[in-house]
């Protein structure tokens, strides 16, 4: 199987990475280079093994649903990349 | 004395514990030695200035039952260090200050340590030569124009060149093991679980651990010791009773089985790893260990299996990248550009790649023949150690296929970087605790490592078999600080 270029470029923009023309025609290289190596892991039958999910075997803590930090909005605003004092700025969305 | 810092934590510790130093003392002479030691590259951010003033405030007023007393330590830019820029080595966090303190770099201050500064590494700790971040690649003190390996690069660099009695890296498939085995200092990374991860830049969140990264095996106890904690606000922290390690280390290893897998043995293996490898085999003999041959028949799967499950998690951890909360933002005419801009403009080409490898074999249609199958095969490879630790205590193996190589040697070939980790991979994938020490050295006098590879939870164990070992082969770094300005 190999990767082609409209492939890359769906990725790209499913991965939300604007790529152009030449840097797709390099990835693509690369990528197929790397999932020829992946491909190996097909010469194993994996048919009835139990898929690892997390090493660390514990079920997940209980906690109280507490509020434990309080003015913590000028601490978290202080490094958006635009400027304001109560909100996160984006580009426009709603024409 | 010998110079201030050439010495070990234990060394400072005691002098500082004993009065013959100061931490002034000790955060200066540190200091003094990085101004003349730009050519390196180690730092990303220095934290000089407030590491003095620290430094005068613990004498002022010194609690010498702390661990760490007064110690001058600087870590790897991947933890979080509240008020002190934090980048992963990347374009897209150049400017982010934390608000908030990583726990296991607070676990250092808790017990007196004092942060130097910021140490450089691979973008997001993707890489095995320091070369992919974007504050430029590091040298490795053994020699001009070397890597020092890779992600923890400018830890591994500072430690070797004694720059930083101690630090701490990251490692996710090789991470801490690799760099240390490339400038002959010891690296630990502990059972997945043992150190918490919250604060830390996320890479792989089922395979990151936090490690020391040390001069020799006693120092590499007593760090341990430090930073590993159980934690509330890390969902796979594990709460165990945890040893004291430093307490507790012995030579004593008579008795003690160490399995050598046959699967390590792989083609065109240079003669010299074979030999070192032999060495470390016929040197624990030495110490009464028990040698047992023991396969590990998964181990030929686990680099695919890495460059599936790693760039997956990858792709979903830095999807939180995308200007704008926080970092580097790149104007767009609407937000779907902006995002695109952002992230192609602030990744850097390795990052991007995995990023695209990860949603690839996220994406729909190719989830069950990537990321599931990925899944499954970690599970035999689990297993494989599982088996093994029926019937030994203790693993050895080399800890790299090759010493480190020169700058620019395998950038333009992505799979012959991967390569590098064969030997460190497997056990981030079954959680295992392995640990790096400095054996020898190849024909161009350059560093060698073996790795430990220890039981669940059983840090004690592989410390103190690499604690024998070192005994045994009194390995001595010989660097000339060809490096040093004035």
């Amino acid at each position: 199987m190999s990767i082609d270029l409209k492939t890359v470029k769906h990725i790209s923009k499913l991965a939300r990475i604007s790529i152009d023309d030449e840097k797709a025609n390099k990835l693509k290289g690369d990528l197929n280079n790397i999932f020829e190596f992946i491909e190996k892991l097909n010469e194993l039958n994996t048919d009835n093994v139990k898929a690892l999910t997390s090493i660390a075997e514990t079920t997940l803590r209980f906690r109280k649903d507490e509020i434990k930090s309080e003015n913590i909005r000028e601490k978290i605003l202080k490094n958006s990349p635009e400027e304001n004092k109560d909100f996160f700025v984006v580009p426009k969305v709603v024409e | 004395m010998s110079d201030i810092t050439n010495q070990s934590l234990f060394e400072l510790t005691s002098n500082i514990k004993e009065k013959r130093l100061s931490s002034e003392e000790i955060t200066k002479a540190f200091i003094n030695r990085a101004e003349k030691s730009k050519k390196l590259n180690v730092y990303i951010t220095d934290n000089f200035e407030k590491a003095i003033d620290q430094s005068k405030k613990f004498d002022s007023n010194p609690n010498l039952d702390f661990k760490l007393p007064g110690i001058p330590i600087a870590v790897k830019d991947l933890f979080c260090t509240n008020g002190v820029r934090t980048t992963a080595g990347s374009k897209i966090l150049n400017n982010f200050v934390p608000s908030y303190e990583s726990t296991v770099t607070q676990n250092l201050w808790d017990q007196g340590a004092i942060l130097l500064g910021k140490l450089n590494c691979d973008e997001f700790a993707m890489g095995s030569s320091n070369e992919t971040s974007f504050f430029g690649n590091v040298q490795n003190p053994v020699g001009e124009n070397l890597v020092p390996g890779g992600s923890s690069g400018g830890s591994s660099a500072a430690v070797a060149a004694n720059l930083t009695p101690v630090t701490i890296g990251t490692d996710t498939g090789g991470s801490i093991r690799q760099p240390a085995s490339f400038t002959g200092t010891v690296g630990l990374k502990p059972t997945y679980g043992s150190c918490s991860r919250y604060g830390i830049v996320a890479f792989a969140s089922s395979l990151d651990q936090a490690g020391p990264m040390t001069k020799n095996v006693r120092d590499c106890s007593m760090l341990l010791e430090v930073i590993s904690s159980f934690d509330q606000k890390d969902s796979t922290s594990i709460d165990y009773k945890r040893n004291n390690y430093s307490k507790e280390l012995s030579k004593d290893i008579k008795g003690k089985k160490i399995g050598i897998p046959k699967e390590y043995r792989v083609d065109n293996m240079p003669e010299e790893i074979e030999q070192l490898w032999k060495n470390g085999i016929s040197y624990a003999k030495d110490c009464g260990a028990e040698i047992i041959d023991i396969s590990l028949p998964h181990t030929n799967y686990a680099l695919p299996t890495y460059y599936i499950v790693a760039p997956a998690e990858a792709s979903s951890n830095l999807a939180r990248y995308d200007g704008v909360k926080y970092g580097f933002r790149s104007p767009g005419q609407n937000l779907i550009e902006m995002y695109e801009k952002t992230r192609s403009e602030g990744f850097g080409d390795e990052v991007k790649r995995r990023i695209m490898i990860g949603t690839y074999v996220l994406s729909s249609g190719y989830y069950d023949a990537y990321y599931l199958k990925a899944q499954k095969v970690r599970q035999l490879i689990k297993k494989d150690f599982d088996d093994a630790f029926s019937k030994v205590d203790a693993i050895l193996t080399p800890s790299t296929p090759s010493s480190a190589f020169k700058i620019g040697e395998k950038t333009n070939d992505p799979v012959s970087m991967y390569l590098n980790d064969i030997f460190t991979v497997p056990i981030n994938l079954a959680g295992l605790p392995g640990i790096s020490i400095p054996a020898g050295k190849d024909k161009n006098n350059y560093p060698l490592g073996l790795q430990v590879i220890g039981k669940p939870f059983d840090e004690q164990n592989i410390l103190n078999i690499s604690y024998a070992l070192e005994d045994k082969i009194n390995f001595k770094n010989d660097i000339s600080d060809w490096w040093l300005s004035e």
